[in-house]
């Protein structure tokens, strides 16, 4: 009907039909190699004076990482333009309509680059750190903050279940986080059992709270639902302090097991991790275990996330946070429902804080308060609700960004020696928050990417009966 | 359309059968507010039954205390012989009864797709692929807008959506709110012989609240008129469409 002025030039011709993975890695792989070269002169080595003499420092890790972060952009340009060019190029018979259709598939080309771009960064990036800090010592800093960060991202990832895909709005998961951290402390210091059995324990056990929480909560909604849970996160916190003879107080537990690798522990004697895997005796190895152990978790929650998106306890999540009474004029119960939202996504705080528990050796009731709720919570609404990549980027930014403007050094330069960004956090949260509210009202990533994704749309394939099995 | 008539007609009156359907001595309340004064109606297998009446007379309460939402404070709602007045309304619908809502109530930002899959999830996906077929015969619309997400869709395709997705569970009965509320004319004709075409092919029955009485009485076997909380009168579909006070109160100045 409306066919388009085809003035296309040939370029976009040819990307019309499908993105053409080789010629852009060729191209990505082009540039980085341009960039390499670049950083020969530029980055890669750096004079430094100490007293009379000049020394040359080489840095060859940071010109890796800048090639790498070229080839990875390279990469999510083309990806971008591809599929902007696809929209462009096919001409739609339904017009306005199809228009909106075409979004998601456009954010769907770039999140198939982004995703694995980001997961290869996340793997290695206490090699990448190691690299740009030249030594593991040095590296502790960069990699304590990005298990933060992961812990975060874990934690974002598991109130979304309850927030953005079940639409219940929880003010206190921290609970789960505390019931998750304690169950680990006490079943180890006084059963002295070992993290990998506590582990699936701490989960069932804030199942179990997030159970507890949920029968009061059924029949609430909105801000009924948030005060109750707000409260639930205070309860738990206060019991922790005033149960003296169990928790012991506001002093916390102390001196809980560290983390083993699967039995070995990470001591420097005899039977330690260093000498059975015959390296030399560094503390680092363990912080860089526990890496990769959040790592995995976090991975974990979203890999089950986004199978049980596609389940029908998924899809009735998703249906109870769109309408609740055409969800139950379809036969779905809506307490289990809410139920198992409330169970499973506590399990996941649970499992992060009985990580939280065996990085730290200590818990005390401090560490879960309110605010903790709060950024978690301000973590899945600005990520966007449901969707798990903004989820991990609100979580990079909000826990990262502090550390990062704790390190630009002009900062202090302009606001005075004693500035401390640590301390402006929160009012750097509200500027950001109002700043979402105003251009991103639904979060960064608010396109909600559908559980099914129809290969051929007109007709009605035998793949797609599998997926409506699924 | 004048022979079309004949044929329903002629089918009509089946009053001896035990009800599918039978609601006795309903009353609802909203709160101290009473909304049904106490109902009686019954829907038989293979009929085509309609509710009409003016805006707030009780009718979409009635359908909404059908599926026990709100539930009846007195009086008996029995479907296939059980009585369904105490149910939760999740295991009402697991009975085999669906509802298109008032307002459709599709899910928005769930692609058409999924709210499709969501109607089929009472009955575990048993029968999915065929079902998907054939709503996509009965609304090619929706089979061009599968991917497309539900709040996307004009008002006339939600209507489709909703009215689909209630067929996904493959029910005995159906019971629809006003599904040509805010519709064209083309499009209301188009739904009202989609359900037409539904009862007489594969023997649903049906239940109708309607406003447009002109059309759901030309359309339905029997119906029923509601003021105020009360059913004041009821008979085959043509006895209520010649009658004087119907066509005074919900026909003139209509639909001819």
């Amino acid at each position: 009907m409306n066919a388009p002025s085809i003035t296309t030039p040939a370029q976009t011709q040819a990307a019309t039909t499908t993105f053409d993975l080789s010629a852009a890695l060729k191209d990505a792989f082009k540039a980085a190699l341009i960039t390499f070269g670049l950083s020969i002169p530029i980055l890669s080595f750096r004079t430094e004076q100490s007293g009379a003499d000049l020394f040359l420092s080489s840095r060859w890790g940071l010109a890796l990482i800048v090639t790498a972060i070229v080839f990875g952009l390279r990469l999510l340009v083309h990806a971008y333009t591809a599929s902007r060019s696809y929209r462009k190029a096919t001409p739609s018979p339904k017009q306005a309509t199809e228009l909106v259709h075409a979004q998601p598939s456009a954010f769907q080309h770039v999140s198939k680059f982004a995703i694995p771009f980001f997961l290869g960064v996340a793997i290695a990036f206490p090699f990448l750190i190691y690299l740009v800090q030249g030594g593991l010592n040095e590296s502790r800093y960069w990699i304590d903050l990005g298990i933060l960060i992961l812990t975060y991202v874990m934690l974002g990832w598991g109130l979304n279940i309850v927030v953005g895909l079940a639409g219940l709005l929880d003010l206190g998961y921290v609970a789960f986080y505390a019931v998750g951290a304690y169950s680990y402390a006490l079943l180890s210091t006084t059963f002295g059992l070992s993290f990998w059995i506590c582990l699936p324990l701490a989960g069932i056990l804030a199942a179990f709270w997030g159970m507890i929480l949920g029968f009061p909560v059924l029949r609430l909604r909105g801000d009924y639902l948030a005060i109750v849970t707000l409260a639930f996160g205070e309860i738990i916190r206060l019991v922790l302090i005033n149960w003296v003879d169990v928790t012991n107080g506001a002093a916390g537990i102390s001196s809980i097991p560290r983390a083993t690798f699967f039995g070995i522990p990470f001591t420097a004697g005899e039977g330690g991790f260093a000498q059975t895997f015959g390296l030399e005796f560094n503390g680092m190895h363990r912080i860089i275990f526990l890496y990769y152990l959040i790592l995995a978790l976090a991975l974990l929650t979203n890999f089950v996330t986004m199978r049980l998106r596609k389940l029908p306890v998924g899809r009735a999540w998703e249906a109870l946070r769109e309408d609740e009474i055409a969800c139950r004029s379809l036969g779905i119960n809506t307490t289990n429902t809410k139920l198992t939202a409330f169970a499973i996504g506590a399990m996941f705080g649970g499992f992060a804080g009985s990580f939280f528990a065996v990085r730290q050796g200590f818990v005390s009731p401090e560490s879960f308060n309110f605010l903790e709720s709060a950024i978690i919570l301000a973590i899945v609404v600005m990520g966007g609700m449901g969707s798990q990549i903004g989820v991990a980027i609100a979580a990079i930014v909000l826990v990262g960004g502090p550390e990062v403007l704790r390190n630009l050094t002009f900062l202090k330069a302009v606001f005075g020696e004693g500035f401390d960004p640590n301390e402006y956090r929160l009012l750097i949260f509200g500027v950001g928050m109002v700043a979402m509210m105003v251009w991103r009202p639904r979060g960064l990533i608010s396109e909600r990417e559908p559980s099914v994704i129809l290969k051929e749309r007109k007709a009605i394939s035998g793949s797609l009966v599998k997926e409506g099995h699924g | 359309m004048s022979t079309a008539d004949a044929s329903i007609q002629q089918t009509a009156p089946r009053a001896d059968r035990q009800a599918l359907l039978s609601v006795r001595g309903v009353k609802t309340y909203y709160g101290n507010i009473i909304a049904l004064k106490g109902v009686d109606m019954d829907v038989h297998e293979g009929e085509i039954v309609t509710l009409i009446g003016a805006n707030g007379a009780g009718k979409s309460t009635l359908m909404m205390t059908i599926f026990g939402n709100p539930r009846a404070r007195e009086g008996t709602i029995t479907y296939a012989g059980r009585d369904i007045t105490r149910m939760p309304t999740h295991e009402i619908a697991q009975l085999s009864i669906a509802q298109s809502p008032e307002g459709r109530r599709i899910f928005p930002r769930m692609t058409v797709f999924e709210n499709l899959q969501m109607g089929a999830s009472i009955n575990g996906f048993a029968h999915f692929n065929q079902d998907l077929e054939r709503v996509c015969t009965l609304f090619p619309r929706l089979k061009e807008r599968l991917q497309q997400r539900g709040g996307t869709l004009s008002g006339g395709e939600q209507q489709m959506l909703a009215i689909a997705r209630a067929l996904m569970s493959r029910p005995r009965l159906l019971l629809l709110d006003e599904p040509s509320l805010g519709l064209a004319p083309l499009i209301v004709k188009q739904i009202f012989s989609i359900i037409k075409e539904l009862n007489e092919k594969d023997g649903m029955t049906v239940f109708l609240v309607e406003q447009n009485a002109y059309h759901a009485l030309k359309l339905a076997h029997r119906g029923y008129v509601m003021v105020t909380g009360n059913i004041t009168m009821s008979g085959t579909g043509k006895e209520l469409l010649e009658d004087p006070q119907v066509r005074a109160a919900y026909l003139e100045g209509g639909h001819h």
